[in-house]
């Protein structure tokens, strides 16, 4: 598919590591659990980490090798059969199941993409059982399938590291005492499980679309990575239903606008300043096809809601139909599963329908005044109304902002207002 | 927070309104509901249909509606969390139903479990 880009850009040694960790410590973790079994997850962590390590101690010296994923590769197979040789049980086990036609001593690991992408999609299911918490299903599939530190899962969380950590070490203790296979879940049992999956999949998208974490704006990889897993869902008969189309639809529909959103510097370009001829109209196009794909049978999930207000934002154009469906959609949404920023935006959707009178009055309400977005939304709402309470509401949030990137953006209508 | 029920009452169900007024009341329901959703205060609801409608009477008597000799019918009735009822008064004072002269809309306070 052609998803977002993830050529390599210019990247420095500082940010290889980072990058081949997210893509691959994952790849290599599931192709070793699927052999090893669930049971021994944590060695599977092991040597993928391991692997990590000895490039972090070889690389700076002997210098980046050509193709720093074989080079991965190769280490983490020869760590596996260390590891298997020295351990008898499972040797008996395993080598004789993956060297069937070949000697002992010549047996390999299968890190080919088909054998890569298999295990992944089975990994995915193995920790989304529904015997484990939805949370921590959540936040060990980011730990195993998509390489995420545990920092980063406290930060989607909005919890510590010592809880992730606490959650994970459960979470694995329940798919060890569960002997939980690592295998597709049968078709009785499908709808039950794709909502974790799901979820998972969702947040791992918005970690690279919206990327609070760290000071890079995008992670594209890390927003293609969960593109290509929903793909795979779509990919598998069984799992081809319409809620996952209509996530891959939000995917498609919110990442055509990759390359508009940042300038030269990285930093944000508000959605209204964009130049929508950098929007990627392939992606527009194929979303559209996942949504009319989604939209058999008749279950309306929080995805299809999303996925239909990202298709209205990739008209640029304002009209009433535009920003009335939107708001529509967000009344919706709102009923089914309420978050602030789905509140913050709704009442920016009012706006557009209604103006900025009668949207203030709606904002007032919301009273998230723990929510620098809640006193953006208001400072832009006040703009052109009264500027000096306009400008009260953008200090406040400006106070309470987190990010370089954010300070930046309310300093850009702090300025416009002053002009 | 409690819950309150929030109960739609039309003086005269009968009454037929153009198309074009039904949309306008169905888009300003969905912005006055969208609105409470907003503030994390709504539970859930649901509009009434009068079509197919039926009154079972004393002793097992069905009838069918439009009820006849009963005056008022309940249109919907949508189940909000508030911290008052006097909050949730407020709530029930934009519901576009209250601009038919004569209907009401009743607020009432679940049985917490």
């Amino acid at each position: 598919m052609a998803s977002v880009s993830t050529e390599a850009s210019p990247m420095n040694h500082q940010q290889l590591i980072p990058h081949l960790f997210r893509t691959e410590f994952r790849k290599i973790t599931a192709v070793l659990t699927r052999l090893f079994g669930i049971e021994h997850i944590e060695i599977a962590e092991d040597i993928a980490s391991d692997s990590f390590l000895l490039a972090v101690e070889t690389w700076p010296y002997k210098g980046i090798p050509e193709n720093p994923t074989a080079w991965l590769y190769v280490v983490a197979k020869n760590k596996a059969k260390n590891f298997l040789h020295r351990n008898d049980i499972l040797q008996k086990k395993i080598v004789p199941q993956i060297g069937q036609q070949k000697s002992e001593d010549e047996f390999d690991i299968d890190l080919s993409d088909q054998n890569i992408t298999d295990s992944q999609l089975r990994m995915l299911f193995a920790v989304c059982h529904p015997t484990i918490p939805l949370e921590s299903q959540v936040g060990l599939a980011l730990r195993i399938l998509c390489g995420f530190g545990i920092e980063e899962i406290a930060d989607a969380f909005l919890t510590n590291k010592e809880t992730i950590n606490k959650r994970l070490y459960r979470a694995r203790e329940k798919l060890r005492e569960e002997k939980i296979s690592i295998e597709l879940p049968e078709a009785n049992e499908i709808d039950k499980r794709l909502d974790a999956v799901l979820t998972t999949l969702y947040l791992l998208f918005s970690e690279g679309y919206y990327s609070e974490t760290s000071n890079e704006v995008l992670r594209e990889d890390l927003c293609a990575e969960a593109m290509r897993l929903t793909l795979q869902l779509i990919e598998n008969e069984p799992t081809n239903l319409p809620t996952v189309n209509a996530l891959m639809a939000l995917m498609c529909f919110h990442s055509s606008r990759f390359a508009a959103r940042k300038n030269e510097h990285g930093e944000i370009i508000l959605y209204r300043d964009q130049d929508e001829n950098l929007w990627n109209k392939d992606l527009i196009a194929k979303g559209a096809l996942y949504l009319k794909l989604a939209s058999v049978g008749d279950q309306l999930s929080t995805y299809h809601l999303e996925a239909g207000i990202a298709y209205w934002h990739t008209k640029k154009v304002d009209s009433i139909e535009k920003w009335d469906s939107i708001l529509q959609l967000y009344n919706k949404l709102l009923q089914i599963n309420y978050s602030p920023v789905a509140a913050l935006n709704r009442t920016y959707a009012f706006s557009k329908v209604y103006g900025k009178e009668k949207a203030i009055i709606e904002a007032e309400k919301l009273k998230l005044i723990n929510n620098h977005f809640y006193f953006l939304l208001l400072g832009e709402l006040y703009k052109g109304i009264d500027n000096i309470k306009a400008t009260e509401n953008f200090e406040k949030a400006m106070s309470m902002a987190k990010t370089s990137t954010e300070k930046h953006v309310i300093q850009g209508q702090l300025d416009k207002i002053s002009n | 927070m409690d819950q309150f029920m929030l109960i739609f009452r039309h003086e005269d169900g009968s009454k037929i309104a153009s198309p074009e007024q039904m949309e306008i009341w169905m888009k300003q329901t969905m912005d006055w509901i969208g609105g409470i959703a907003a503030q994390g205060k709504f539970v859930s609801g649901t509009g009434l249909p009068m079509d197919s409608a039926k009154v079972v009477n004393h002793k097992g008597v069905v009838t069918n509606g439009p009820f006849g000799d009963i005056k008022e019918t309940i249109g919907g009735f949508i189940t909000v969390k508030a911290d008052s009822i006097e909050e949730a008064a407020e709530f029930a004072k934009g519901s576009p139903v209250l601009q038919g002269e004569g209907n009401t809309v009743e607020v009432r306070k679940l049985q917490p479990h």
